[in-house]
């Protein structure tokens, strides 16, 4: 038994992403056609020339005929499938494994998310029929993520108005950067003011500590990396790829105090090992992570090693994970200003790791880690909430060692 | 002979205060406070508040839970969450008597409350009778102003004197009478009740009240003069007071209703009233109960040197000392259904499933979770799967309804669908182990922070498609208030 990756084995050599944000003119269809034409006009392929397709949407569609019918695609295996908020990480993950085992040359990873049709503030869950005695559905996501802030606040003796600044300017940083990025939801630069005074939705948290809520798509080409040179000059070498279903025991564990997430640390060091390293902040060139609220951001930059804990926060207010700090994060705008259409945000962080490494991100925030020779990226997804979720790690790189 | 066992009467935490009312409509209104069941409460909730502390106290041969002994529940309320699907199931779920237990509703009329009571003091064995009521009419009107929401359960032992429960009080005479005349009346589904005019109630209730006195009276071989408490109840209130006067007893034998601060909760105004004599009456004394209602009713009682041992734990006077007047008129006719507020642009809630709800009655209704019995572990809700040691199929039973709790964290939810936003949302750790997630109600914003004391109740969360979903939630453990005597 074991955890041992296929580092090196299969490489991104297409990537699409549509602009995320509000389609009232688009619809899923529209969106799935735009991202799977981009990707595969990237790999330089015909989509008739892909082998299989992993569809990723939490509830936009059901089945492969989400895709295959849309594309008109025949005769192709098409596998729809959900993890949550990491259901476009799955989906490359997924078609991943499914080339490295060579059962496929190519196959394409694609998430879509539709989320505006519906006419509601926020997610809306799927109604399993229940007994309604679990709390599941009756609190909301915000609510659900708050818990995180005067939990870490009173385990690391800071001030809850200290935290809110700490909180503010995660959403400022990444405003920030998605105010260079054309694709971004939110293409503004929000002062910190505003967000620090913006309406409270749940705990401390204000609407400007939420992600958008927006429609959009994303897709990638894999094939096996020692054919990647036929397809792309700069292929993406897949390092790792973990997922970790927690025991979603959190919330009945009275072990637990909401100040970390068990399974982003567990799939980050499988990921780590995986990918042989052993120093995230010193190695990575940049990171993409799940900051569907702020203080997801703050907990999962100690979680994933890139901070040590109880000092991430004094980290993010000495500007570390800035556009232009020691070790990026979210330079895309990240799912605050990016937006988070369920299925594609996974996809989407791809998407910046393939831009930014193989130095094709607009100069505006390229990075300045991969000029200064760094290679790697980090993309982390998560799903679910505190005491209950499920993570997803992936580490990819420009150059193949094995 | 057997008598009454245990009881336990429910006021609930809201009071409206009427000059709220006055001010918002310009008339109507009044001086005082009456008590306000909150948006997550029905008359099926209340009842079972009623009835756990009724049953608190009891213990049976050998040192078993009373609640093991009961042997039927009759339920009595004019306002029943549900017609067809009887109401008294989930109160016997949620007590977690007996399955063999018999739970009926006895649903309608005012009147109801005597039905439940008259039967369960003349059952052959041991008996709970429940009385839920939730008081209110149209913005403006005497109902809204003078009525009350609460609940009252009393457990009688039986003829046969049932399970060696030791009574608190003798049943020593009853007294009734029917008469058909139009003095209250609503029809099903409308929003308030219609009244005659009180005189002619007045003149009516009379001469049946005296009647129902005197045989009750007459049959515990006392005389006026040696009531020692005297509990007449009834929404007529002219016909009341001249009931009263006509009683003849000692002035200071006359309880007082407490309407002034708590209203009259209609069904179970007796009840409270009744707890309330009982926290407070010494061995040996003389209760007489008169209920008008379509007719009169009268209950003679003695109480005996046990009940000084086996009153409720929470006196009806500490409940009314303990409530909120922090409730605004609007907030209650919103909670009344008479003022419907914008909700979050979220879905409506989905409508709980029945097969899921029986799968997990215990749980959903009883709050039993379950213990590992190979490393003591409690699993809430109960699993199968020990989170600890992950030892499958090795649970036992573990209620926690009475367990007192703390909350570890909270939030305050702004978007959540709720009757009466915000959702305050706490994390609370039980005393002995276990953790859950619940809601908070009975409790301001404000009040909410770690490391508050809290206790289990019993509500309707929502309703969503005509399907009320009961559960727990916590509530803040309210300073007690000490009994008198």
């Amino acid at each position: 038994m074991g955890s041992h990756g296929i580092r090196d084995q299969v490489a991104i050599v297409g990537m699409g992403c549509t602009a995320f944000g509000e389609h009232w003119d688009k619809s899923t269809d529209d969106l799935l056609i735009e991202s799977a034409t981009a990707a595969a006009a990237s790999a330089g392929v015909a989509l008739e020339e892909i082998d299989a397709f992993w569809l990723g949407t939490m509830g936009s569609g059901v089945s492969g005929l989400t895709l295959s019918r849309p594309l008109r695609l025949a005769g192709k295996p098409v596998t729809r499938l959900e993890n949550m908020c990491a259901t476009g990480s799955e989906s490359l993950r997924n078609a991943c494994y499914a080339v490295a085992s060579g059962a496929y040359d190519c196959a394409m990873a694609i998430g879509v998310e539709k989320l505006k049709d519906s006419g509601f503030s926020g997610l809306v869950g799927s109604a399993l029929p229940g007994a309604g005695d679990d709390g599941k559905g009756e609190t909301t996501a915000p609510a659900n993520f708050s818990l995180l802030a005067p939990a870490y606040a009173t385990k690391y003796g800071v001030d809850p108005a200290e935290l809110k600044d700490v909180l503010t300017r995660i959403a400022w940083k990444n405003h920030q950067n998605g105010a260079k990025n054309p694709r971004a939801q939110f293409r503004k630069e929000v002062s910190r003011e505003t967000i620090a005074k913006s309406p409270l939705v749940a705990g401390m948290l204000g609407i400007f500590d939420c992600s958008g809520v927006s429609d959009g798509s994303a897709a990638a080409i894999v094939v096996r990396a020692s054919d990647a040179h036929r397809y792309a000059s700069r292929p993406l070498y897949v390092k790792a790829l973990s997922l970790v279903a927690g025991p979603a025991s959190g919330l009945s564990d009275p072990g637990y105090d909401f100040t970390t997430f068990p399974e982003v640390v567990a799939s980050a060091q499988d990921a780590y090992a995986q990918a042989g390293i052993t120093d995230p902040r010193g190695e990575l060139a940049l990171a993409e992570v799940h900051d569907c609220f702020t203080p997801t951001e703050l907990v999962l930059m100690e979680d994933l090693g890139f901070a040590e804990r109880g000092q991430g926060w004094k980290d993010v207010l000495s500007g570390r994970f800035d556009l232009d700090g020691d070790l990026p994060v979210n330079p895309d705008g990240g799912l605050k200003a990016f937006g988070h259409p369920i299925g594609a945000s996974g996809l989407r962080m791809m998407f910046e790791a393939w831009l930014q490494l193989r130095g094709e991100a607009p100069e505006q925030r390229a990075v300045r880690t991969v000029g200064e020779g760094r290679s790697l990226a980090l993309t982390h997804n998560l799903g679910g909430g505190p005491g209950e979720c499920v993570s997803f790690v992936s580490v990819v790189g420009t150059e193949r060692e094995a | 002979m057997g008598g009454l066992v245990g009881y336990g009467a429910y006021v609930p935490y809201y009071r409206l205060e009427r000059t709220r009312i006055t001010g918002v409509l310009g008339q109507g209104g009044g001086s005082g406070t009456r008590s306000v069941a909150a948006f997550d409460e029905d008359t099926t909730s209340m009842a079972v508040a009623a009835g756990r502390a009724a049953l608190a106290g009891l213990t049976g041969p050998g040192g078993q839970p009373g609640r093991a002994c009961v042997r039927r529940l009759f339920f009595a309320t004019t306002v029943p969450a549900y017609a067809d699907k009887t109401n008294a199931t989930a109160v016997h779920a949620a007590l977690r008597l007996p399955a063999d237990a018999l739970a009926v509703d006895m649903a309608g009329a005012v009147r109801s409350g005597v039905g439940a009571l008259v039967t369960a003091a003349a059952s052959a064995v041991p008996t709970m009778a429940v009385l839920a009521d939730i008081r209110t009419g149209l913005p403006g009107g005497a109902d809204e102003r003078d009525g009350g929401d609460g609940a009252a359960a009393f457990v009688f032992s039986g003829a046969d004197g049932g399970a060696g429960l030791p009574v608190l009080a003798e049943v020593i005479g009853q007294g009734s009478a029917t008469a058909e005349f139009l003095d209250r009346w609503r029809t099903p589904g409308a929003a308030a009740s219609r009244v005659w005019e009180e005189r002619f109630g007045e003149q009516v209730y009379g001469p049946l009240a005296e009647a129902a006195m005197a045989d009750a009276l007459k049959q515990a071989e006392l005389t006026p003069g040696q009531v020692d408490h005297l509990i007449v109840a009834g929404l007529p209130a002219r016909a009341v007071s001249r009931a009263v006067r006509a009683a003849g007893v000692p002035a200071e034998a006359v309880a007082d209703s407490h309407a002034a601060r708590i209203g009259n909760a209609g069904t179970a105004q007796p009840g409270i009233v009744l707890a309330d004599v009982l926290d407070r009456a010494g061995p040996g004394e003389t209760v007489l109960l008169v209920v008008l209602a379509d007719g009169a009713f009268a209950l003679a009682l003695r109480t005996t040197q046990a009940l000084a041992r086996h009153r409720q734990a929470q006196p009806v006077a500490a409940q009314i000392a303990a409530g909120s007047t922090a409730l605004d008129y609007a907030t209650f006719l919103s909670w009344r259904g008479f003022l419907d507020r914008e909700p979050p642009r979220r879905p409506d809630p989905d409508p709980v499933a029945a097969p899921p709800s029986q799968r997990r009655t215990s749980w959903k209704f009883g709050l039993v979770a379950a213990k590992c019995t190979r490393c003591g572990t409690r699993s809430l809700p109960p699993d199968r799967v020990c989170q600890q040691c992950h030892a499958v199929d090795e649970m036992a039973p573990e209620p926690l309804a009475d367990v007192p709790a703390t909350v570890t964290t909270y939030t305050v939810d702004r978007l959540a669908y709720t009757p009466s936003p915000p959702m305050l949302m706490v994390v609370l750790d039980f005393d002995g182990g276990g953790r859950m997630r619940c809601q908070l109600t009975d409790a301001a914003e404000d009040e909410v922070r770690a490391g508050l004391r809290v206790e289990m109740t019993f509500r309707r969360l929502v309703s969503a498609a005509g399907v009320h979903n009961y559960f727990w939630k916590a509530r803040p453990v309210r300073p007690e208030i000490s009994r008198e005597g």
